[in-house]
């Protein structure tokens, strides 16, 4: 250990809201010149504990130390003093400004904006060189690319002069490329001597970019480790506390015949916008078809228009060789689930789940027309959902296993585990799944997978849409990649890497256009 | 779990605000002069304190029920339905046209028909601020604000001009036929002190009856499953199937229905013909009185009893107390709406932060490591 004050130094951190301990008697010690992740599954207090720092939460107790200095941070302007910069999940910009309009926000010198701007692009232009971060100052926020805009964030926490960097699962929103670049400009500020605190999930970006790591578990810091000791296995274990399997069991399956064709769907959303240009695909019975993409490509929109939430605007499309109605007039969720298509949807807070309604509302829920949840035509029975609640979280192990608690009193996995349940458990023949893992913790995602491809296994048709490349690769039977509402190709897993979907993702390939 | 136990959320938050009210208003009481505790005094007195004060508390109570039921259903389906008053006023046109046209032979007859009549009159009313949300998208608290002042000027333009007594100078309808007279409290039980005079009336039961049915239709069937899914979340209503139109038109007839009883008692029970201005201000009040029983049918029926006896009350205040004009009894009133309603966030948070500080306690002490069955067996 050097001389040198911990850049970072927590002591003793301790927060709880109300009856649960999100941190307890947390201490890190974060050397400067150095970028240092934290794992842990959702709910594990590693946000708690950046907020923290943050100065958003204030802490039951315990102390911060920045540079060797006690500093308490009672806000976010307290932070930003003490040179403490953070890159939120989701950006914090202002749309319709430009890049140097955001960059100076909250910061700005005077009450006349002109001085402010033009120190801004200066110093924006010295960054660009100084560390790869291009981005024209003057463009508006929302022309720019994902990646691009998270380089703004960054370039915001620059000019307020901080030196400690907290990112918050800075990779979801990106593809790998820009993953890359993005850790090549981390590695410049940390050069520099600047800390960065890399908070993540994905147990391959803390292998590749970081030098120390941290793993919590239900609010506790279980570990410190140097990253060069460790490996992802023995960090999955450490966050679950148990052995966990990262690869996935899948016995080959011979497809059966055609379940799903779609051909030349398109889909115009409210404003105007085409957001599915032509997309066509098949999935056979025993096969699972993963769409991988950056989010926003026109993956949401397609599994809402096979789910009913949403009218296609041209396109077939047949399930068993029998059209499905696509204009939204004669169908909707409940058609679509009367003819065996279940729907785990990407969003379980915002469309799978009605948060405050009970575990056994939810159940029924999408299948509140089922005769066996009915007394008679106007009256439900409450007692028979309660029932068949209870058996569902019993075998699809949903913790804790009681149906009157609300929706939004579960984990993550466990509101999940819910949706899952409810979807799988009618033996669907087609089974729409999207991001079925995201937010949900290592455990959980292991029982989710293997619900999947038992359900393959049992020959039903599945559509896996996700942003994890890991997943798509590791349950697809065929993966086919979207970009700008095109498909533009489709692979095997076994004879693709992700460098190859990487760039297909950018929407760089030779078959460009086709769909 | 929530952060409150129900008790503390349902009966306590209500009781702390009316007390906080009343504090308040026992402030401007004393600043005009007055003896706030004796002005309390008159009040409870006036209105709980004989059988006459309870006539006309339980009289208003039975409007508020209607209407502050009508707001709550709507409220399940995050609809903020502020046309109460023009679809009650609608609902006393359909009692008087029911009423009038049809020579009918019993009371009981006349008050199956009517409770038809101002149903359909008060949920047609609500019919079209309902089509203007669910396919237009025209916000419904605009509307149904605006469909106020057309059924008020319409109710002014009938009554003068189509329903008036030839000869009279009244702007009103002719009095309902004797046969029609529902039976009031005097009638039904006289031995509880009752007069003849008493407004209170069947409709109180009615009230009741109303109640327990939307009690049965939010959590009981299915059509209120779909209300309360989609108002909790329309993108997840719609993922599960849920027509939204469908829910916006059916949540707001049955609101608008429920407005429109409110005649049964004011215009069939008491007043017994249509009058300008039946409704006085009950179908505002309603929203008050949802918002206080938090969308419940129980608190609903505790609000109005409050409402009922404050109206009363403030009637016997000014009575009785000269310096406590008509407008004094308005603020009280308002104040009431203000901490109850508006303000409710004022009392509950502080409480919330109390029943946590006082909840970590005991659970931390008994939070030891908790046994653990892997067994999945029943």
């Amino acid at each position: 250990m050097t001389q040198i004050a911990p850049a970072i130094e927590l002591k003793g951190i301790s927060k709880s809201f109300g009856p649960v301990q999100a941190n307890k008697d947390i201490s890190l010690s974060i050397q400067p010149g150095t970028i240092h992740g934290i794992v842990g599954e959702n709910g594990a207090g590693k946000s708690t504990l950046m907020s923290i720092l943050y100065g958003f939460y204030k802490a039951d107790a315990g102390e911060v130390f920045i540079n060797g200095t006690l500093t308490p941070i009672p806000d976010s302007q307290a932070a930003i003093r003490a040179g403490i910069g953070m890159v939120h999940q989701h950006f914090k910009l202002v749309e319709n400004f430009t890049v140097v309009e955001n960059v100076i926000l909250g910061a700005e010198d005077g009450a006349m904006l002109q001085p402010s701007i033009a120190k801004a692009r200066k110093l924006l232009t010295e960054l660009a060189t100084e560390y790869g971060l291009d981005v024209n100052p003057d463009a508006i926020v929302e022309d720019l690319s994902v990646g691009h805009q998270q380089r703004v964030e960054i370039l915001k926490q620059l000019y307020r002069q901080a030196d400690i960097l907290i990112l918050d699962e800075p990779t979801g929103v990106l593809t790998p490329a820009e993953a890359d670049q993005l850790f090549r400009i981390l590695g410049r500020l940390k050069d520099e001597g600047k800390t960065i605190v890399l908070i993540t999930h994905k147990l391959r970006e803390i292998m590749d970019v970081t030098d120390t790591v941290s793993v919590m578990r239900r609010g506790e810091m279980t570990a410190t480790v140097k990253t060069s000791e460790t490996s992802p296995a023995g960090l999955a274990e450490l966050m679950v506390g148990r052995k966990v399997l990262l690869e996935v069991n899948k016995q080959p399956v011979t497809p059966g015949p055609v379940v799903l064709e779609v051909s030349d769907l398109k889909v115009v959303d409210h404003a105007g916008v085409e957001r599915l240009k032509g997309v066509s695909f098949s999935i056979r019975a025993g096969e699972i078809l993963g769409i991988a993409g950056v989010a926003g490509n026109g993956q949401s929109e397609l599994l809402e228009v096979l789910g009913g939430m949403r009218a296609a605007t041209s396109g077939r499309v047949t399930l068993h060789g029998d059209p499905i109605d696509l204009t939204g007039q004669s169908s909707d969720g409940q058609s679509r689930r009367a003819r065996g298509i279940a729907h785990v949807p990407e969003d379980r807070q915002a469309e799978g789940l009605i948060m405050p309604y009970e575990a056994w509302e939810n159940v029924a829920f999408g299948y509140h027309h089922d005769p066996k949840y009915q007394i008679n035509a106007i009256l439900m029975n409450n007692a028979a959902i309660k029932a068949d609640c209870a058996d569902k979280m019993a075998r699809y192990d949903v913790r804790p296993p009681n149906p009157r608690l609300p929706a939004r009193n579960f984990s993550g996995g466990n509101q999940q585990k819910i949706v899952v349940a409810r979807e799988m458990d009618r033996n669907p023949d087609l089974l729409l799944v999207g991001q079925p893992t995201r937010g949900v913790d290592i455990g959980a995602i292991e029982f989710i997978h293997e619900q999947i491809i038992a359900l393959r296994d049992a020959g039903k048709a599945v559509l896996l849409v996700s942003v994890e490349l890991d997943e798509i690769l590791g349950l697809s039977d065929r993966v086919a990649v979207m970009f700008d509402g095109h498909i533009m190709g489709e692979r095997l897993p076994d004879e693709t890497d992700e460098k190859e979907l990487g760039l297909l993702m950018a929407g760089m390939s030779e078959t460009k256009g086709a769909a | 779990m929530g952060k409150m136990p129900k008790w503390a959320d349902i009966i306590l938050i209500p009781l702390i605000s009316v007390l906080l009210a009343l504090i308040v208003s026992g402030l401007v009481v004393l600043y005009i002069g007055e003896n706030p505790l004796e002005a309390m005094a008159i009040m409870v007195r006036g209105a709980v304190g004989s059988a006459y004060g309870w006539g006309y508390t339980l009289y208003y109570a039975t409007n508020f029920i209607f209407t502050g039921l009508a707001v709550a259903v709507a409220f399940h389906a995050k609809l903020f339905n502020i046309g109460g008053e023009g679809q009650a006023a609608l609902g006393g046109l359909g009692v008087a046209i029911v009423c009038l046209t049809i020579p009918w032979p019993h009371w009981s007859i006349a008050l199956i028909a009517a409770t038809g009549g101002a149903a359909i009159f008060g949920a047609l009313w609500a019919l079209i601020p309902a089509w203007l949300q669910a396919r237009r998208d025209s916000h419904i608290v605009i509307t149904t604000i605006m469909f106020n002042y057309i059924a008020s000027a319409l109710l002014v333009y009938l009554l003068v001009n189509v329903f008036r007594v030839p000869g009279s100078m009244a702007p009103e309808t002719a009095r309902f036929a004797e046969q029609m007279h529902l039976p009031s409290a005097f009638d039904i039980v006289p031995w509880l002190g009752f007069r003849a005079s008493t407004p209170l009336n069947i409709a109180f039961l009615l009230a009741l009856v109303a109640c327990v049915g939307v009690w049965v239709l939010i959590w009981r069937t299915r059509l209120g499953y779909e209300i309360r899914a989609y108002g909790h979340s329309q993108t997840a209503a719609v993922y599960a199937g849920i027509n939204p139109v469908r829910i916006v038109m059916i949540t707001m007839l049955i609101s608008g229905g429920l407005s429109g009883l409110m005649a049964i008692n004011a215009v069939m029970g008491e007043a017994e013909r249509l009058v300008i201005d039946n409704v006085q201000g009950a179908g505002f009040v309603g929203i008050a009185v949802a918002l206080m029983g938090r969308s419940h049918p129980v608190g609903v029926f505790l609000a109005a009893l409050l409402f009922g006896a404050l109206y009363q009350g403030g009637a016997e205040l000014e009575f009785e107390m000269p310096a406590v004009s008509r407008e004094m009894i308005v603020v009280i009133q308002a104040l009431v709406i203000l901490f109850t309603g508006a303000l409710d966030n004022l009392v509950r948070m502080p409480m919330e932060s109390l029943f946590l500080s006082l909840r970590r306690r005991p659970e931390a002490a008994a939070a030891g490591p908790v046994p653990k069955r892997t067994d999945a067996g029943e």
